[in-house]
């Protein structure tokens, strides 16, 4: 070949090049468990969710949270978010409202009248579930893709269980509830009410069932004894809600103690305000640090006027006069009394002391081992008894309607492999995506939206709903704020960074890929990943 | 009920790209089809800035002149790491010829193409830090002295690293070098030495001068893309870490860089016709010891008996830059106010 004057070699490419061999660490792609996720009693792909709604996509968004859980708009009014309490975001503002976008997308899903997922194809089994609480319609939900059949008795006239009787309509409203649990009837359910299951073995053989899910709730007031005179009016909190949502609201009066520090007893007090109490009173033993209520919760309360008398136990109750007995947490924060009384004027007095569960229909299956109240399962959600399982309020939990979701989803996957002989599979858990592992320099500071609430004066007089919810810009602003823990978003920083171009990008949602032939492992990528999805691992050498 | 718009694409404009984004709102950088003008196989350092900076602004210099582009290239690394001949990483033509006279070469090869009538075709020169501010200085500021139509950028990592790093007159006091060892009272670089480039350029009252880091990808490329809609000579003076001249980890490269920035020791900034037309803000105000406890240059100020005089100069230094320059947002931005509406 001619060449230019002097030229004695053709030009090459450094690509021949293979830098690669310099390397001691090899930066690799994870995918890292972020916390919410981590968090979610009822097994929800948050951060997966949240990136679906960034670009507006609502659909995939929505399909993607119900593979878990079919109950979205129910979930982003009364979940108590535990998802947040871990938000990483915490550590650089506030956590993402990832509530209020569930709740944004369940509405959405409403509007729109999608559909769940259709009964998986029939595999000829047939399930019982007794109780149609969230346990029990997510245990359906799940049982009913996996293609078994599945009659769902319960009780009560009509489905829901505590969702419908013990959560006040001004959180819950009934529409959004009848909403979403028609989804999971519409999918091919038979559904029995009014109808109570005494004896669980004998609904089962006469049934022909090939496994059974209890998920009975908790429905028993529990009631202390105290002092009180005959025409003293003491009442459960459980029967109060139970009766204003069957439209019978019993009378109150002016002047309502309710006894107890759990969200129960705020829902009592919330509630009688709104049948009219001038005072609604909450006596609680011991003080707020130690209150089990959540603390939004309370927040809305003390907004609404209901009062606290902290440190303070019931001691008689007599006509319309209770006795107080003022109580001091002694060193383990235990209540102790201190012999100083106190009167409290009352019309009623509502007993919010915890909630017993009725298991009257496991009398004759004594496999089924109750411990404290409760039905003791595996892991599983298998009872003592192969092929009755249990869940919800009925097994020890820390009894929320997230939590029963979450039991009803694992025990659904459970039958099935028992109905099929298989081993439940146990799925592998990633590693926690913390936050230190974040390069937060990367996100734009944005604090949160906060939901209007309704004003205070038309939430004390009516069980109409307190907490609005976000509109699509502010949803979709919220959804951005998710900072992507653990998981590429594809923001392309490592593509950039990179000084010897040894990262590919595979085009949208596909992600990136290294090229080993080139990258000497300098590292660059997995520092600046905004969301800690690079780790580096020494090179086998 | 007012609503406002979103103007908010959860990592804004810092990151390199965005799903969220349109393609013209994204970094060349982003693009997968970016020239590469630096290509792999390159014999830099692990997490070498000056490779990477050097990709970023030809890259940007390459779309804005829509392909059309001439780099003259003098001595130091980016010209060794990348063109072992006959090999090359350059995918653009590209001329290298002395270690001191890249300005003039530069400066001929804009003459020949105006004789030719290509006025479609533009010339970058680029040197690291030694090439431009020592021994490239005469040709340089001759070159801006008669307004030749050159963009110049100097790639900086505040030494002659390609001999092994030795000081250079953009050295930055108590730094270590090779030639300015830690040894002494005043151990390091001396203070009150070296030169400022980007302010000598600003003298020459040339039509654009601007700084950029590796660390601010949306500004680099906006600088480079503003000063090639420009003619005449123009100058951009890049802040490149050095990992092996600086002692700091090959992964903390671009850290590094954003440090400079936020300590307020690298300031910013963009001037027109000689005069600072914009700065960018520091984002979080950060103490000096940040920035140099994290490079063996500046071991010496730390450890056991830590240097914490010399350390209060250097901050007198940052704090100098963040007056003279105004480098403190009045308030910070909220959010990203690049982001379009739903
Ligand atoms: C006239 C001349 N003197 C000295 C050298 C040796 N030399 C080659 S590169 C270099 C240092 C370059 O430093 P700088 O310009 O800062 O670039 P860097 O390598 O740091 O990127 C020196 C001294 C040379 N090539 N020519
Ligand atoms: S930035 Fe590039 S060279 Fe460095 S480790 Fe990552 S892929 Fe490899
Ligand atoms: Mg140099």
């Amino acid at each position: 070949m001619e060449r230019p004057f002097a030229i004695t070699l053709d030009v090459g490419s450094s690509h021949a090049n293979r830098t690669g061999s310099w390397r001691v660490e090899r930066p690799v792609y994870v995918d890292r468990l972020p916390p919410c996720n981590d968090a979610c009693p009822a097994g929800e792909d948050i951060q997966g969710w949240l990136y679906q709604s960034e670009p507006g996509d609502y659909e995939a968004a929505w399909r993607l949270l119900v593979e878990d859980n079919p109950f979205p708009a129910v979930m982003g009014r009364i979940c108590y978010h535990p998802c947040e309490t871990s938000c990483n975001r915490v550590q650089l503002d506030e956590a993402v409202g990832i509530n209020a976008v569930e709740r944004f997308l369940g509405d959405h899903a409403i509007e729109r009248g999608w559909s769940l997922p259709a009964a998986g194809p029939d595999s000829g089994k047939r399930v019982l579930v007794v109780g149609a609480g969230p346990a029990g319609l997510s245990a359906t939900y799940h049982l009913k893709r996996l293609g078994h059949s599945v009659s769902l008795v319960d009780s009560a006239p009509k489905l829901g269980g505590m969702m419908r009787y013990g959560i006040p309509a001004y959180r819950l409203p009934r529409a959004v509830l009848d909403a979403e649990i028609a989804r999971i009837v519409a999918q091919g359910v038979d559904v029995v009410l009014d109808h109570t299951v005494d004896d669980i073995r004998r609904e089962r053989d006469e049934g022909g069932f090939d496994a059974v899910f209890l998920a009975v709730g908790a429905q028993l007031g529990r009631r202390v004894d105290i002092p009180a005179g005959d025409s003293s009016r003491i009442l459960d909190a459980v029967s109060l809600l139970h009766r204003v949502a069957d439209d019978d609201p019993p009378m109150l009066g002016r002047r309502v103690v309710v006894y107890g520090g759990g969200d129960t007893a705020l829902d009592a007090a919330r509630t009688a305000r709104r049948l009219g109490a001038t005072d609604a009173v909450i006596v609680y033993r011991r003080n707020r640090d130690r209150m089990p209520a959540h603390g939004e919760e309370l927040e809305e309360a003390l907004d609404e006027g209901i009062t606290m008398r902290w440190l303070s136990t019931v001691n008689s109750f007599e006509d319309d006069r209770l006795v107080l007995e003022k109580m001091r947490l002694d060193d383990e924060g235990f209540p102790q009394p201190t012999g100083e009384f106190e009167d409290l004027g009352a019309d009623s007095l509502i007993l919010a002391l915890g909630q017993d569960t009725d298991l009257s229909l496991i009398d004759e299956a004594p496999n089924v081992v109750v411990d404290d109240g409760v039905v003791e399962v595996l892991p599983t959600m298998m009872t003592g008894e192969s092929g009755i399982f249990a869940g919800g309020d009925a097994v020890p939990s820390p009894r929320t309607a997230t939590v029963a979701i979450g039991h009803g989803k694992r025990a659904a996957r459970s039958i099935d492999a028992y109905i099929s002989g298989e081993e439940p599979d146990q799925p592998g858990r990633h590693e926690l995506a913390s936050f230190d592992r974040l390069n937060t320099w990367y996100f734009s500071d944005a604090p949160r939206t906060k939901r209007p609430e309704l004003e205070r004066a038309r939430r004390q007089s009516t069980f109409d709903e307190v907490v609005e919810g976000l509109n699509e810009e502010n949803a979709l602003f919220e959804a951005r704020r998710c900072l992507s823990c653990g998981n590429c978003f594809e923001c392309d920083n490592c593509f950039g960074v990179c000084p010897d171009n040894a990262v590919i990008k595979l085009g949208p949602s596909e992600r990136y890929k290294f090229d080993y032939d080139f990258c000497k492992g300098c590292g660059i990528c997995a520092t600046e990943c905004p969301c800690g999805a690079i780790d580096m691992i020494p090179e086998r050498i | 009920m007012t609503t406002q718009p979103i103007h908010f694409y959860q990592v804004g404009s810092f990151a390199v790209g965005n799903r969220l984004l349109d393609d013209d709102g994204r970094t060349v950088q982003s693009d997968p089809n970016r020239t590469n003008s630096l290509d792999s196989g390159h014999r830099a350092c692990q997490g070498c800035g000056e490779a990477l900076g050097a990709r970023y602004a030809i890259d940007a210099a390459m779309r804005a002149s829509q392909g059309r582009l001439v780099a003259v290239n003098a001595t130091g690394c980016l010209e060794v790491f990348s063109t072992p001949y006959p090999e090359t990483s350059w995918r653009i033509p590209w001329l290298h010829s002395l270690f001191g006279n890249a300005p003039a070469v530069a400066t001929g090869v804009a003459a020949a193409l105006k004789v030719k009538g290509r006025s479609d075709v533009r010339v970058v020169a680029q040197a690291g830090d030694g090439g431009t501010v020592d021994i490239g200085f005469g040709c340089l500021s001759g070159m801006f002295e008669r307004n030749d139509d050159v963009l110049f950028i100097c790639y900086d990592n505040e030494a002659y690293m390609n001999t092994g790093v030795q000081r250079s007159g953009a050295t930055p006091p108590a730094a270590r070098t090779a030639t300015t060892e830690a040894i002494g009272s005043e151990a390091g670089n001396a203070f009150g030495q070296g030169k400022d480039l980007p302010r000598i350029a600003m003298a020459h009252d040339i039509p654009y001068v601007a700084t950029a880091t590796v660390a601010d990808l949306h500004d680099l490329e906006d600088k480079v893309e503003r000063a090639m809609q420009v003619h005449g000579a123009r100058y951009l003076h890049i802040l490149v870490p050095c990992p092996l001249g600086w002692g700091s980890a090959s992964s903390d490269t671009i850290r590094v860089a954003r440090l400079a920035k936020e300590t307020g020791l690298f300031p910013v900034f963009e001037a027109v016709d000689g005069k600072v037309t914009g700065v960018s803000p520091i984002r979080h105000r950060t103490p000096v010891e940040e920035y140099l406890s994290i490079q063996g240059r500046y071991a010496h100020l730390f450890g056991k008996h830590p240097r914490t005089d010399i350390i209060a100069r250097i901050q007198a230094m940052a704090d100098r830059n963040i007056t003279t320059y105004g480098l403190l947002a009045e308030e910070p931005a909220d959010i990203d106010p690049k982001g379009v509406d739903v």
